[in-house]
């Protein structure tokens, strides 16, 4: 059972995309990091480049994923997202990594 | 209301500060942008509602901010600086060869001809053009492409196109300058540059009267009379009388000519200021007095202003977009520190004093004279 993928974003994000708490997206196919964030990004174009640099779609440095009290970051953009995520019980996180300023 | 609004960059957020002709009662707003460094906020001269801002972060890249009321309210526009073609690669700081990549714009230059277009110049130095208001960027790629590319290297704040400066009558017409690469100018609306650095001489590279290399630090010019230019490089005042074909030395009897900020009068086009810099290592005022010297003579020959600045115990810098003047009857002057502190003068330099004194490290200044 899938429901909308409830994305946390980092506050300066949600500043950006101007939404307060969660975003909850309708992912089409299967639900992955690329699926998840190209579907964040058509909601919220502000949002392009803030997450994954625009050229080579990589997850910019200090940004991180986290879901289900695991560290995505690195997994594949295509790789399936936990099952809670898909099905809308657990949120997919895009924090803000630590390094100090 | 005729009046001032100052427009402050500072590493944790945009501030306004507006005044009326007096310039001496000032209303502060901000912080917009809370927590990104801003490293340049500036307004349309063609419609001084319209301002750009680039903000930025080390963790969320680059976002460009618009505003079509003065400030009051923004919105972001496109932040896509893609480079043309393939990159190619530039001098690193220990001599081997790294790819251009995009790190963040330093400087944004509406048009003063055309309402819709503002230049941006970035890091890794390039600069990009966007003709719809900042919602699309196109890289001028010819200045990048330079033959002498490949020997450009960073300065220590990075490898940023910071100056970008357009002449008065010619569109075509383009000026801008690269730490560490120097400066360029182009005829043809920025297809093609040329380097424009003869008579620059730096210690700081092997062959002191390079073609390249030299680590321009701000460029001004007067609209009156846009064959000259003014030049705070790295060490050095320079001077140019002929649009950047050759420079001469003017740093006169400045206690130092290290400096990063230039500015020119707004109505007297030989007055020009300085904020000398004790040394390329130590970044504050010689004897922890901070002095704007101002010559009225074109360089040379140059006068210490000092009332109203602190004159012991100051230990900040002035950053090269961190001067600007605006063009009431009686020309203000504004500045703003490493300190937080953005000092004003109502009266071309003789007086100053605080508009504000706390604010994050100020990074920019820009003042728009409002009718």
């Amino acid at each position: 059972m899938s429901g909308p993928v409830r994305v946390v974003l980092p506050a300066h994000l949600r500043t950006i995309a101007r939404v307060d708490g969660e975003v909850q997206l309708d992912v089409e196919g299967a639900v992955t990091q690329r699926s998840v964030l190209d579907a964040l990004e058509e909601r919220y174009p502000a949002l392009k480049g803030t997450i994954r640099d625009q050229q080579t779609q990589k997850r910019r440095s200090f940004v991180r994923f986290f879901a289900c009290e695991d560290d995505l970051s690195h997994d594949e953009p295509d790789a399936a997202l936990p099952d809670p995520v898909a099905a809308g019980t657990e949120p997919f996180l895009v924090v803000g990594a630590m390094a100090g300023g | 209301m005729t009046g001032v609004r100052v427009l402050v960059g500072t590493r944790k957020g945009a501030f306004v500060l507006t005044s009326d002709a007096k310039r001496r009662d000032w209303t502060v707003s901000g912080p917009h942008f809370a927590g990104w460094e801003i490293y340049h906020v500036k307004g349309s001269p063609v419609n001084p509602d319209r301002i750009y801002a680039s903000q930025t972060s080390g963790w969320f890249g680059q976002v460009i901010q618009r505003s079509e009321d003065g400030g009051a309210s923004w919105d972001t526009v496109g932040n896509d600086f893609t480079y043309d073609g393939v990159p190619g690669e530039h001098q690193w700081y220990d001599g081997s060869l790294r790819p251009w990549a995009f790190t963040r714009v330093w400087h944004l230059e509406p048009s003063q001809h055309d309402a819709e277009t503002v230049f941006a110049g970035v890091e890794d130095a390039a600069l990009f053009k966007s003709t719809d208001g900042g919602t699309a960027w196109t890289e001028l790629s010819g200045l990048r492409k330079h033959d002498t590319g490949p020997q450009w290297q960073p300065g220590a704040g990075g490898m940023c196109l910071h100056t970008v400066i357009e002449h008065p009558s010619d569109p075509d017409r383009l000026y801008v300058a690269i730490s560490a690469a120097g400066a360029f100018r182009s005829a043809d609306g920025g297809e093609t540059w040329q380097p424009i650095n003869k008579g620059l001489r730096s210690g700081e590279i092997p062959d002191q009267d390079s073609e390249v290399g030299h680590c321009v630090h701000r460029i001004a010019m007067h609209p009156s009379n846009p064959d000259v230019l003014y030049m705070q490089k790295h060490w050095d005042v320079m001077r140019s009388k002929d649009g950047g074909d050759s420079w001469q030395e003017v740093s006169g009897n400045l206690p130092t000519d290290f400096g990063f900020p230039i500015g020119v009068h707004a109505h007297e086009p030989e007055t020009v200021y300085v904020v000398p810099i004790k040394s390329d290592s130590e970044h504050f005022p010689p004897e922890g007095k901070l002095r704007v010297y101002r010559s009225r003579t074109g360089g040379d020959e140059w006068e210490a202003l000092t009332k109203g600045l602190p004159q012991e115990n100051c230990y900040v810098n002035v950053l090269r977009d961190a001067m600007a003047v605006d063009s009431l009857d009686e020309c203000g002057v504004y500045f703003g520190t490493t300190g937080g502190q953005v000092y004003g003068s109502a009266d071309a330099g003789d007086n100053w004093a605080p508009i504000v004194r706390d604010l994050p490290a100020v990074l920019s200044v820009e003042v728009q004279t409002l009718p």
